[in-house]
């Protein structure tokens, strides 16, 4: 029951994009297109999957026992930038159409700061193992879910009047206002 | 050899004219979470500044040692120990702030204006150009912090730095320090620099060609009575 109110929190309630503003460039950037919008979602989604596993591990038998726990930042993003790229050659390898599907998101992950404040979180509340692959699995799907509602609403804002200064970034950053709000309708959930 | 652009100018276009904020669009996570009120936006802004001046000067100094392959992964790192170095320093010396800010120190080494200035500006100019362009985007960072921090503040509790200037007849909106309100304020203040720029264009545009009509007039009579 409690891998359940954490995956349900960092997945809607506590939502990764519109509660704790991580990951907004890849927000604003990819949310043109719903199909893009949902294969970056998965990209994410699995990245943060194996981060929240690697840093766990990491974190609680490298830098604890150690006591190198000043080192988690430069420790935490060399991580994070090396196994996007081992993921990436991974797919590769292994498989040519998701490859094709998720290859150009890839890179783009390294500098998410939804992955990197993943593992943060994961080491600041003392996560268990299990845990941390639940709330893993929870904040990808939330950032998904926020991205592909996000795309379906810009989608639709192609054919509205907006004024020509607030196309673009300014009218998604109004529209993700109310998407926020509309979000909170959940915070009694928990 | 390349055209030398004025040292001041390095500096005043992070202000308005580069704005990372308002006109790159770049570092919008840590100035849409800790704008709830302006202390919070000063000192993100001085921490990010901090590291980026810092990473800047090291970066243009030791340009020529890194290799192109790598480079990527070297600006990583040493921005990542500055960061490491300002997240302690704030825990010591400022827990409460540092308590406020949460993960989002942390997080400055993801913000995407520190990596963008290295690759696009400390890696191919001299530590003193490269320290100039720093300050000046920290500065034009701080500038949007602060005002948006001073916005969300001011009316979503009354207050300025702590200082209450509302009278307590005015409801305080409590949308303004929720998540929501952030994206909302942030959107129309990015709208309303986007519409301000375009009329300036606008208005350069018009008073060129009324140039050219009054220009093309004279020579016009001119040339028939010549004739």
């Amino acid at each position: 029951m409690d891998l359940f109110i954490i995956f349900i929190s960092a997945a809607i309630v506590n939502n990764f994009v519109l509660a704790y503003f991580l990951g907004i460039c890849p927000f604003i950037g990819v949310s043109n297109k719903t199909s893009s919008a949902v294969s970056m979602g998965m990209a994410t989604t699995f990245v943060m999957v194996i981060t929240a596993i690697v840093s766990w591990l990491l974190f609680n038998l490298l830098l604890v026992p150690y006591e190198l726990e000043f080192l988690q930042i430069p420790s935490f993003i060399l991580v994070i930038a090396s196994l996007v790229q081992f993921v990436e050659m991974f797919i590769k390898k292994v498989s040519q159409p998701l490859y094709r599907a998720l290859g150009i998101f890839l890179p783009l992950i390294t500098t998410n700061c939804a992955i990197l404040g993943l593992a943060l979180f994961i080491s600041m509340r003392e996560y268990s193992f299990i845990e941390s692959v639940f709330f893993g699995v929870g904040a990808g799907a939330g950032f998904t879910l926020a991205l592909t509602i996000m795309a379906g609403i810009r989608e639709e804002l192609e054919l509205a009047n907006v004024p020509a200064s607030f196309k673009g970034a300014p009218i998604t950053l109004i529209v993700a206002g109310i998407l926020a709000l509309a979000f909170m309708g959940f915070a009694g959930m928990i | 050899m390349v055209k030398q652009v004025p040292l001041s100018k390095e500096f005043l276009k992070g202000l308005w004219e580069q704005n990372p904020i308002f006109k790159q669009v770049l570092g919008m996570c840590p100035t849409l979470a800790v704008t709830v009120s302006a202390i919070n936006g000063i000192a993100m802004a001085l921490a990010t500044t901090f590291v980026l001046v810092t990473a800047s000067l090291l970066i243009s100094t030791i340009r020529k040692l890194i290799p192109n392959q790598v480079r990527i992964a070297a600006y990583i790192v040493i921005i990542a120990t500055f960061v490491t170095i300002v997240d302690l320093v704030m825990k010591a010396k400022f827990p409460e702030l540092s308590k406020a800010l949460g993960p989002f120190i942390p997080l400055i080494v993801v913000n995407c204006i520190i990596l963008g200035r290295q690759e696009a500006f400390a890696s191919k100019n001299t530590p003193f150009r490269a320290l100039l362009d720093a300050l000046g985007m920290g500065a034009g960072f701080f500038i949007a912090l602060v005002s948006l921090g001073g916005i969300r503040e001011i009316i979503g509790s009354r207050t300025f730095l702590g200082i209450q200037i509302l009278p307590d007849a005015f409801e305080p909106w409590l949308i303004m320090i929720l998540p929501a309100g952030a994206f909302l304020t942030l959107g129309l203040m990015l709208g309303f620099a986007n519409m301000y720029t375009d009329r300036k264009k606008r208005i350069e545009k018009e008073s060129l060609i009324e140039q050219y009509k009054r220009v093309s007039k004279v020579e016009i009579s001119m040339a028939q009575e010549g004739i």
